[in-house]
């Protein structure tokens, strides 16, 4: 394991606003790195740190071994691409890719394949003598990036790149950002509020609310075994409910007990459960563990999203079987698909409701 | 250190563009008649100031110019606006093109080709010319202060308002001109201080026995300036100045100043 | 009721008291008392006394151009850096003098330049040598400074808070440092704004009249002065349309660098 980027104890204060409050995160080399989280949460302050422009009230920021929190952002190896791409508007295509490798006086042939890679890179190629405005939002974008990789940055840094694009254009830069992600070889740290955006391209996210790192893991992690309700609620859709840990696998929910697999909780102790609304199985009434009545549903292509009332609960359930409204139906849920989180242990952690 | 260059830096162009306000103001508390010496505070020419049918001749003139210009220029400028929206590229282009001709064009220019205007249609000169020349040059000013709002307007929300039940009339007065009522405000204040400032082109189309407090000082500059000059333009800078500080230090002003 | 009609009183207005007016210029400048035609109007600029007055305007103004862009360029970067958020105050700052009379004003600088006035009392106080520049082309071009430097501060202020926070961010982390940054991104970026701010000063201060009579005592003439003897004292409309259709063909120069340089047609000054 190596630590290319090793944040350490960074606090960040705007007046008077706490963004950020002894973080500590490492990011590896060669990985794909997400900052994920509500606006406001502090992940494209952490971006900023990283790239330096911002300087953290306290902690440091180690990049390969050397202390570069105070260096300003041309000394760093590592480029950005810019939220609403910041290109030069006043060069071509050609001279915004160039623009680093003139300053670092390069060899003008060099530079001129450069252009060339990169624009293949990015599928743009004959786009030198363009103007950035004649170009589309996608296309920008592209740039931005080709712009920043010429100049071979150990790290390239991501603010919401896709943020501008529509939801079509979206889904290809994702396959697109993977691609180069891998053809690079480079590390990626990636923020986004999408939590969609997250689970496609990430090796390791982290998940982020008002300034505290929630949780770290794999995108699987982090939607399987959310570690908080705050995590379980802002990836994907989910059931949260009040529960009791009575003993080890056996929670009761709802006033019923149902079997499940976490242990080390201790006794009749307060949790949090979710359960994600394709974990839930709709069967005939008496073969449910709970008893409900479907009120509502949707069809959503997939799938039907049904909300069901069972002990005065609105349970969110996906299903591919149609219920209509008004059927009864009993509820089942596989041990395996119950996972148990402790509630939060003070308010600065109670995360809920800062909503996007 | 850099911080302190900084501040020393705005302050010496401060001084610079405020010292000859303050000299002015200096001057109409100098009891002595020249402004080369110092005679002593007094406040008389303040009160004789009143007495001056001349000055004040002179000063309703100004703002009756002032104020009926750039209302007329405002009324004009804005409807412009509103028909330029839905006119071809082209011939907005070439509307705005004339427009900037006053803006660009050297006001001695101006100025003279209204005269010769004047001279060829018989016009006696005097103040019907004066608040033509006027109204002439503030209209810019109006175009160029709501065009902007008029672009960053949402054509949904008029058609929204048709969509509801509003007439085009009741639609504009109650959706569009809310929206572009900055732009014609600052447009107006523009055109009010423009032709409150004027000299050139005053200088050319008033006509004998008609004066502004400008072409009044001008033609004071070589016997030298009446101290109650100095009085009534000091009352007047005061008077704006107290003005916008007001607006500014209200709560409801401070929100609409921070809303642009 | 068709919103083109609505702009109706608005052609008619600018047709009758811009294009038509500026045709009559052409008109006078280019006729003799006969009405016949002659370039003879124009051609008196070569005259010496004409030249004279056209070149020292030109070079006047010049170098108050200069001046002004100098003294307001840093003080825009300054105020742009403020991050004042309100914009209208700025702005107001340099509209404010204006509600002083703008001859008092300048008359003012008469006080403040006399050989025993403010300035060099207070220059003789620290015993510095006194300034002798009342009635001298200097006194003209301070009064031209003095006059147009808003003009000049607020298209270059307004271009420079246009500029992307991100863009001036993109250059420095592709490896420029604060001067690569400045010379190859803030600079030719408020250029539109620099190219409006020079036309705002050049053209009103080569054309003025009233700085040289009142700074310049009455022995200074520049071509604005020479124009509006013709008109208000001689009496020669029709030299005097001639010498105007001159200092139109500077006008129409800088109004083709405005328009080629602020594509937008929005115009920055305001």
């Amino acid at each position: 394991m190596n630590k290319l980027i090793d944040l350490q104890h960074i606090s960040k204060t705007y007046d008077s606003n706490v963004v950020l409050d002894d973080m500590n995160l490492y990011i590896r080399e060669n990985e794909f790195l997400t900052l994920l989280g509500p606006s406001g949460c502090g992940k494209t302050t952490t971006l900023r740190i990283i790239g330096g422009f911002e300087t953290p009230d306290r902690g440091q920021v180690i990049f390969d071994g050397c202390d570069i929190t105070s260096l300003p952002p041309n000394k760093r190896q590592l480029n950005t691409v810019f939220q609403k791409y910041a290109l030069f508007p006043h060069m071509n295509i050609g001279e915004n890719i160039a623009f680093g490798l003139r300053i670092r006086n390069k060899p003008q042939n060099y530079i001129r394949d450069k252009i060339k890679y990169a624009l293949k890179l990015v599928n743009l190629d004959g786009y030198e003598k363009r103007m950035p405005d004649s170009l589309s939002g996608g296309q920008q974008q592209r740039i931005a990036i080709a712009r920043a990789i010429v100049n071979e940055p150990k790290v390239l840094l991501l603010d919401e790149p896709l943020g501008a694009l529509d939801l079509k254009l979206r889904q290809d830069m994702q396959y697109e950002l993977i691609r180069l992600k891998n053809e690079l070889g480079i590390t990626f740290i990636y923020v986004t509020h999408d939590q969609e955006e997250a689970l496609t391209m990430s090796d390791t996210i982290v998940v982020m609310n008002q300034g505290y790192i929630q949780q770290i893991g794999t995108p699987e992690t982090i939607y399987n075994e959310p570690e908080n309700a705050f995590v379980a609620d802002f990836i994907g859709d989910s059931n949260i409910l009040d529960a009791v840990m009575v003993r080890d696998e056996l929670v009761e929910i709802l006033g019923t007990r149902f079997a499940c697999v976490d242990k080390g909780f201790g006794q009749n102790k307060p949790v949090d459960v979710v359960i994600r609304p394709e974990d839930v199985e709709l069967v005939e009434p008496q073969r449910g563990i709970l008893q409900g009545v479907v009120s509502h549903i949707i069809f959503k292509g997939v799938h039907y999203e049904m909300e069901v009332t069972a002990n005065g609960f609105e349970w969110l359930v996906q299903s591919t079987r149609m219920f209509p409204v008004g059927t009864p139906v009993g509820l089942l849920v596989d041990p395996f698909n119950i996972q148990i989180m402790n509630k939060p242990e003070s308010e600065d952690e109670e995360a809920i409701g800062c909503d996007e | 250190m850099k911080n302190t260059l900084r501040k020393l830096y705005i302050g010496l162009i401060f001084l610079f563009l405020y010292a000859p306000i303050v000299t002015l103001m200096v001057l109409s508390f100098n009891a002595s008649k020249t402004r080369a010496k110092w005679g002593g505070f007094t406040m008389k020419w303040y009160l004789s100031m009143f007495r001056n049918e001349a000055i004040l001749q002179a000063l309703s003139n100004t703002l009756i110019i002032a104020l009926l210009s750039s209302l007329t220029a405002t009324v004009i400028g804005t409807v412009a606006c509103i028909s330029m929206q839905s006119m071809k590229r082209r011939n907005r282009a070439v509307i705005m093109g004339v427009t900037n001709i006053p803006m660009l064009n050297a006001d001695i220019v101006t100025g003279i080709s209204l005269m010769l205007l004047f001279i060829t249609l018989g016009l006696r000169f005097g103040f019907m010319t004066i608040l033509l020349s006027h109204i002439t040059f503030n209209i810019p000013y109006v175009i160029l202060s709501v065009m902007p709002r008029m672009k960053q307007l949402n054509p949904s929300i008029y058609e929204a308002a048709l969509d509801l039940g509003a007439s085009h009339i009741q639609a504009f007065f109650k959706v569009v001109f809310p929206d572009i009522l900055p732009g014609v405000l600052s447009g107006f204040l523009m055109a009010f201080t423009m032709s409150l400032d004027d000299f050139i082109i005053t200088h050319f189309t008033k006509g004998p026995g008609i004066d502004t407090l400008s072409t009044k000082i001008y033609t004071e500059v070589k016997k030298g300036i009446k101290p109650e000059m100095y009085a009534l333009s000091t009352l007047i800078f005061v008077t704006v100045l107290v003005l916008l500080l007001l607006v500014n230090k209200t709560p409801s002003g401070k929100k609409k100043l921070r809303k642009r | 009721m068709n919103k083109k009609t609505l702009a109706f009183p608005y052609v008619f207005w600018s047709v009758a008291f811009i294009v038509i007016p500026l045709g009559m210029i052409f008109y006078y400048g280019l006729t003799d008392k006969t009405g016949a035609f002659t370039l003879e109007n124009i051609a008196t600029i070569a005259t010496a006394e004409h030249s004279k007055a056209l070149l020292l305007a030109a070079w006047l103004s010049l170098v108050s151009t200069a001046v002004c862009f100098l003294l307001a360029y840093p003080l825009a970067m300054i105020l742009a850096n403020m991050n004042v958020n309100q914009h209208s105050f700025i702005v107001l700052i340099f509209i404010l003098p204006m509600w002083m009379n703008f001859l008092l004003r300048t008359l003012a600088w008469q006080t403040l330049l006399e050989k025993t006035g403010v300035l060099n009392s207070i220059l003789a106080f620290f015993h510095l040598p006194i300034l002798e520049i009342i009635n001298t082309p200097a006194a003209i071009i301070l009064g031209m400074v003095y006059n147009f430097l808003p003009f000049m501060v607020l298209p270059v202020y307004n271009a420079l808070t246009k500029i992307d926070k991100n863009v001036i961010n993109a250059a420095r982390d592709l490896g420029a440092n604060s001067m690569q940054t400045f010379f190859r991104i803030i600079f030719p970026l408020s250029i539109p704004g620099i190219i409006s701010g020079i036309t705002m000063v050049f053209i009103p201060a080569l054309t003025t009249f009233v700085i040289s009579t009142l700074l310049g005592g009455s022995k200074i003439l520049l071509i604005g002065n020479v124009i509006e003897q013709e008109f208000t004292q001689t009496g020669n409309w029709h030299l005097g349309s001639g010498l105007s259709i001159v200092l139109m063909v500077f006008i129409l120069i800088n109004m083709a660098a405005e328009a080629f340089f602020d594509k937008n047609g929005e115009g920055t000054a305001l």
